[in-house]
């Protein structure tokens, strides 16, 4: 008895001088790692392949973001974390940035105590069902039985849908991407509905992928972006400019063939400001003036990693839409670099 | 030597708290208490600067705020208009549906795969000892996820029974349709005068009961064995039908139909109440069953043998004599799988039945982002669930013990 | 009579005729499936019910496991190479080939270390032998404590000095607990007690002063506002005001209670190494295995504990939580039948409580709110909080069963121990419960197979163990989606292979010790 009285106490005291926490850029120097919380598997956006290395288009921005900070895109512990877990994590300091196809919503923002730090991804809910059923749109879904994927805003933006359509359906709520596809190949539902992304990966998957189809309704605004926690501001600063970095660089025209060329000094401003040929940026943020090249230097720009990971060329097969660069018409857009 | 003289009496000295039986338990349980204090001083102050960091607070607010979510399974009025304490609620209830048809079938399931166990047919006996081993020794979340699966493809899909030439078809006269999203059954509609049919039902029922004590007398008074079985099964259908043709047929049935996506109509189980249900009954079942065996193998060999020396059948030995001697031993480790089968049926969100894991741990949870509230309420609400099962089945054990003395 | 008897019988043998073999339908095969198969209506109407099924379920499986393809990169190839040899039902089991080490060892354990988790495990059988198994030498427990130590080190990689440090600290306090108790003459020991219940004493009046300050903090940022927080409010500050008026009186008892011990040596010995132990747990031990280890290095790659999955993770939660919650269990069931009721009553309300909630719950409470009763710069990974979970509800368990291992002792040996003069310690230790573990080792053992089975939960919360790697990483990626019944079933075997040879024993043990009582 006298023993746990005793530790506990102890314990206790050494809490109490343990003082404010470090700011979260230092913690990630000091461990020589980002702890960057992902999904636990979503075709082309974080996954791990086959030898057990993550791929993805978020988890590039982990890479990026850890090659900005500490010089080596490999430098990132993935932390897999479900719907229900990811908040806790990043909340608790178990994660630093969380990359997870993230809904960027009021509430989140204000009440949950994040920041998101822009967008990476354009997205929207959308409809799957078998051509066969002959359905051309999700208003004729009236009766259906939905499988959705839980832990997302898509259960919320489901309910408003048809709701507001006033039509009735059977929700079928599902863990993982897996088991909905799963149910939805075997019939159990007629209609699979999450993000039109998720819903294009996956029916890569399948065998026939053709005799499948997405409905024209997008049902909701999915901005996804990677997320930090309220509070710290230079951290937050350093992921979101590495972001904005991605994208920029697409926009100058920074490929990761160029990049070595280019990064020995243009006669463009804004690129030897992004790549620390010119001006300070680096030091502002706390960083080395390399820290975009660097960062570039992992998988290259913003439209090279969606090529890579989600592109047209990939089993994925995502076209830009949205997500191009607002110079051809999508909503992809970095404030300048000064 | 004054070695037989009462000790004398001392005044009381510090050391006496430490070293006097009479003082020391007083001590312990002090030092415990300032322990417990300590303790809840560190949990408290972490929990309370930690909220303050994370700009947090606890609030159980959100209970009544708009839910916004669907949930397929409501046994009450439900819609996501409703508020998140409505939706625990219903996943309250669905939890307590679930505990309970798992723990019937487990019981029935557990109890005859432990009689077979010991039956003298060596198959049947080694395909059961295969069944609990199998059962027994795989985790019970492997077991629901396979069963899903099974049910998910093994059953045909509602898109089979249409067309011209359908590849699936609808069982008992077409009142029945298991598809894999759920199987759906006749619902009664209660017409006008159906009142008197149910009257007629209860008044039937009753009559039954009457009938077999009053059997029951004149086997123990008068010796006479008058058979029960078959006017049992007369008296329960024969009035109820004679009521609905009299009166003429006041309950109707509804069938279920395929229109649109889905059977409409008629009473729906869920497909993942199914599973679960099924997967948490047999899982359980093997347990039961070997409590069954355990209980039977304890009632002593001679009680069977006498059993049989009066002449009884082997059927009517094991339902007289044997099981109701077993039953005191089996009933402990029976509440215990009763337990087992309601904190297991939380596994739900495995397969996406909405229990109050799924709604107030599963969704609430993670739109509202109270993490702190809703873990506590869920394990308030699960904590009452086990202890009144616990309470009720103890005061059903002592009634079983009090019968044997 | 014997006349006409001798006329009536034409024939009387004299010599005993040879034994002829019995009655084909009474003999072997014939015999025995007669008896055991067809020996009524009701029976024979079993047995052709169960062989029915046992041929569909054949029928049914056999194929798909017969045509099973065992070479292929993706689902796809899988159903290319079926289609092409025109079979009709076949299994994937490609995938298990494919992703053996992820579904074995999860995907970031570094390859070439995977016999260290295999030696591990081999030693693990040898470490556990003698508490299994009476039969083996005494002796060997010593590996048995050495073995924590060894495993953590396999396991987790870095310096040997590291955990060899550990134990050297473990042994140096146990050497400090001797010295004082025994080796060194009363009146040095009365400095000691005097030094140490002096230190103790204003260190724990300190301490509980402090603590009274944060009960303060704690009411005040409770408030007053709405219907719990009052009493929450008042409830913390009666425990304020107990703590700061007890503080200096508690420092000053306790200190006494030290001194006073230098007699016997007791307190002041385990308080003393006790002392010794923590500080040379925080001052001593980085320097030392760091120095060590720059001198000698002998170091294996570390290994971070998130990088632990698939089965591996099911195996290490399994045994790291039933080994630690064995101590926890014991103290617990103890407790639980102290005659003191605070003491009592927080066993009972602790087991009750972790009893009544399922375990998903508790790793809810790991996972999303422990961190918040930890202190802010603590830094638990998912792994160790969920460890602390896991032990705390099998530790509720084993509890139990201790529990009613200590009620099926004779109340004799109780009376007896008392009538020797020992001392509660001295009886617990010496003479209840090595008799109490031992009637309590079946039941230790079914509470083991259990929480083995349900680490698989913690897939739940996303890590990736054996089901967690199957529902996640496997069936997510693009070339093994929808693909089932192979792992679920290879999990299955896996589980099945583990659990019912450690039930076996388990019966083994039971049968045993049931002879070895009547």
């Amino acid at each position: 008895m006298k023993k746990s009285v005793f530790l506990g106490a102890l314990t206790v005291a050494g809490i109490i001088a343990g003082g404010a926490s470090a700011a979260t850029l230092d913690e990630v120097k000091a461990r020589g790692k980002l702890n960057c919380g992902v999904t636990t598997g979503v075709p082309g956006f974080a996954e791990p392949d086959a030898s057990g290395v993550w791929q993805g288009f978020d988890v590039a921005v982990c890479r990026a973001v850890a090659a900005a900070v500490l010089g080596d895109g490999n430098a990132v512990e993935f932390v897999p974390t479900t719907g229900k877990t990811r908040f806790t994590a990043l909340a608790s300091g178990e994660i630093d940035l969380l990359a997870r196809n993230t809904t960027w919503t009021f509430s989140r923002d204000v009440d949950l105590k994040f920041e998101f730090i822009g967008v990476n991804y354009y997205d929207g809910q959308g409809f799957m069902v078998p051509k066969e059923l002959g359905v051309a749109s999700a208003k004729d879904l009236d009766g259906a039985t939905v499988c959705i994927q839980t832990g997302t805003t898509t259960e919320l933006n489901l309910a408003d849908f048809f709701r507001a359509n006033s039509i009735s359906y059977e929700p079928v709520p599902i863990e993982t991407g897996a088991e909905a596809v799963q149910q939805y190949i075997a019939g159990a539902c007629d209609v699979y509905t999450t993000d039109a992304s998720a819903l294009a990966a996956q029916r890569a998957n399948f065998e026939d992928p053709s005799a499948h189809v997405l409905l024209p309704e997008i049902i909701s605004k999915e901005p996804l972006g990677p997320l930090v926690r309220h509070g710290d501001n230079e951290w937050a600063d350093i992921s979101r400019w590495t972001l904005n970095a991605l994208i920029a660089a697409e926009e100058l025209g920074v490929t990761s063939v160029n990049l070595e060329e280019l990064s020995a000094g243009t006669e463009n401003p804004e690129i030897n400001r992004l790549l620390g040929t010119e001006g300070e940026l680096g030091s502002m943020l706390g960083l080395d003036a390399g820290w975009a090249k660097a960062a570039l230097g992992v998988a290259g720009n913003y439209g090279e990693i969606f090529e890579q990971n989600i592109g047209a060329a990939t089993p994925i097969g995502l076209a830009r839409g949205l997500n191009a660069q607002w110079t051809d018409g999508g909503l992809i857009y970095s404030p300048p670099f000064r | 030597m004054t070695t037989l003289a009462d000790p004398h009496k001392e005044s009381f000295r510090l050391s006496m708290l430490l070293n006097d039986t009479r003082y020391r338990s007083l001590t312990f349980q002090f030092i415990a208490l300032v322990a417990i204090i300590a303790t809840m001083a560190f949990i408290g102050g972490n929990l309370v600067r930690n909220l303050a960091e994370a700009g947090l607070n606890i609030s159980y607010d959100f209970l009544g705020a708009q839910a916004g979510y669907d949930i397929n399974q409501r046994p009450i009025s439900y819609d996501s208009q409703d508020t998140h304490g409505r939706a625990a609620m219903v996943g309250l209830l669905n939890t307590l549906i679930v505990a309970f048809l798992g723990c019937i079938t487990a019981t029935i399931i557990g109890v005859v795969a432990g009689v077979l166990r010991l039956s003298p047919n060596w198959l049947v006996r080694k395909i059961m000892a295969f069944y609990v081993e199998i059962f027994r020794n795989v985790p019970v979340l492997i077991w629901i996820l396979i069963i899903f699966s099974i049910m998910i493809n093994a059953a045909p899909a509602p898109n089979a029974f249409r067309g011209d030439e359908p590849t699936a078809s609808m069982w008992l006269f077409d009142s029945i349709a298991v598809t894999n999203r759920g199987v759906y059954l006749p619902k009664p509609v209660w017409g006008a005068g159906s009142l008197l049919v149910v009257g007629v039902f209860i008044a039937s029922i009753i009559g039954i009961f009457l009938f077999r004590r009053y059997a029951r007398k004149q086997l123990f008074d008068h010796g006479k064995l008058i058979p029960t079985f078959w006017p049992s099964v007369a008296l329960f259908f024969i009035p109820v039908i004679l009521a609905q043709l009299v009166l003429g047929t006041p309950v109707s049935l509804e069938y279920p139909a395929l229109k649109g996506f889905n059977f409409r109509g008629g009473i729906t189980i869920l497909g993942s109440l199914i599973a679960l249900w099924f997967a948490l009954s047999i899982y359980t079942g093997a347990f039961i069953a070997e409590n069954v065996r355990a209980g039977i193998l304890a009632v002593s060999k001679g009680q069977t043998e006498a059993a049989g020396a009066l002449g009884l059948r082997p059927g009517r030995i094991m339902n007289l004599v044997v099981l109701p001697q077993a039953l005191r031993v089996i009933i402990p480790p029976l509440i215990s799988q009763y337990l087992n089968i309601t904190k297991n049926s939380s596994l739900a969100i495995a397969v996406g039945y909405m229990d109050l894991t799924g709604t107030l741990g599963g969704i609430t949870l993670l739109q509202t982002g109270r993490a702190i509230e809703s873990v506590l309420l869920l394990m308030l609400f699960y904590l009452i669930i086990s202890l009144s099962i616990s309470f009720f089945m103890n005061i059903y054990n002592n009634t079983m013990k009090l019968q044997e003395r | 009579m014997s006349d006409t008897h001798a006329q009536t019988v034409a024939f009387v043998r004299e010599t005993e005729i040879p034994q002829s073999p019995p009655p084909a339908l009474e003999a072997g095969a014939v015999k025995w499936v007669r008896e055991n198969l067809f020996s009524g209506i009701f029976n024979t109407v079993l047995t052709l019910l169960a062989l029915y099924v046992v041929v569909r379920f054949a029928i049914f499986v056999f194929p798909w496991f017969y045509n099973g393809v065992w070479e292929a990169s993706s689902r796809k190839e899988c159903l290319d190479i079926l289609r092409e040899a025109g079979k009709g039902t076949g299994a994937c089991f490609a995938v298990l080939v494919d992703r053996w080490d992820h579904l074995v060892f999860g995907f970031k354990y570094p390859q070439d270390g995977y016999w260290r988790i295999l030696l591990a495990f081999l030693l693990l059988i040898v470490a556990a032998g003698p508490a299994l198994f009476s039969s083996l030498p005494r002796r060997m427990l010593l590996f048995t404590a050495f073995y924590p130590f060894l495993a953590f080190w396999l396991v987790w990689g870095g310096s040997l000095w590291l955990p060899l440090t550990i134990l050297g600290l473990i042994i140096a306090t146990m050497l400090v607990f001797r010295l004082i108790s025994s080796q060194i003459p009363v009146n040095i020991r009365q400095i000691v007690s005097g030094v140490i219940g002096v230190i103790c004493g204003a260190g724990l009046a300190y301490l509980l002063f402090i603590g009274a300050q944060e009960l303060v903090f704690i009411a005040n940022s409770v408030g007053t506002e709405g219907m719990i927080a009052p009493i929450a409010y008042g409830v913390f500050w009666i425990m304020a005001i107990f703590a700061f008026v007890f503080c200096v009186p508690m420092g000053i008892f306790v200190g006494y209670a030290i001194y006073n011990s230098y007699e016997d040596g007791g307190l002041v010995s385990i308080v003393a190494s006790l002392l010794f132990g923590y500080l040379a747990f925080v001052y001593l031990l980085s320097p030392i295995w760091m120095a060590l280890n720059s001198i000698i290095p002998i170091e294996l790659q570390a290994v971070a504990s998130r990088d632990m999955g698939g089965f591996m993770l099911n195996m290490l939660l399994g045994t790291i939580c039933v080994s630690l919650s064995i101590p926890l269990g014991i103290l617990l069931a103890l407790g639980r039948q102290s005659p003191m009721p605070l003491i009592k009553g927080v066993c009972v309300v602790f087991i009750e409580f972790i009893r009544g909630v399922p375990l998903i719950t508790l790793l809810f409470v790991a996972n999303v709110m422990l961190a918040y009763f930890l202190p802010p710069e603590s830094n638990f990974d998912l792994i160790l909080r969920v460890i602390i979970m896991i032990t705390l509800f099998s530790s509720a368990y084993i509890a139990e069963v201790i529990r009613g291992g200590l009620a099926a002792l004779p109340k004799g040996q109780y009376e007896a121990a008392d009538s020797l003069g020992l001392d509660y310690g001295q009886a617990t230790r010496l003479i209840i419960l090595p008799q109490a573990l031992k009637i309590s080792i079946p039941g230790i053992v079914n509470v083991a197979v259990g929480l083995f089975k349900d680490t698989t939960l913690v897939s739940i919360i996303s890590m990736f163990d054996l089901v967690g790697m199957i529902r996640g990483p496997i069936q997510n990626s693009t070339e093994w989606t929808s693909v089932y019944w192979e792992v679920y079933g290879f999990g299955a075997m896996l589980f099945f292979v583990v659990c019912y040879s450690i039930s076996q024993y388990s019966q083994w043990l039971e049968r045993q010790l049931n002879t070895s009582h009547h």
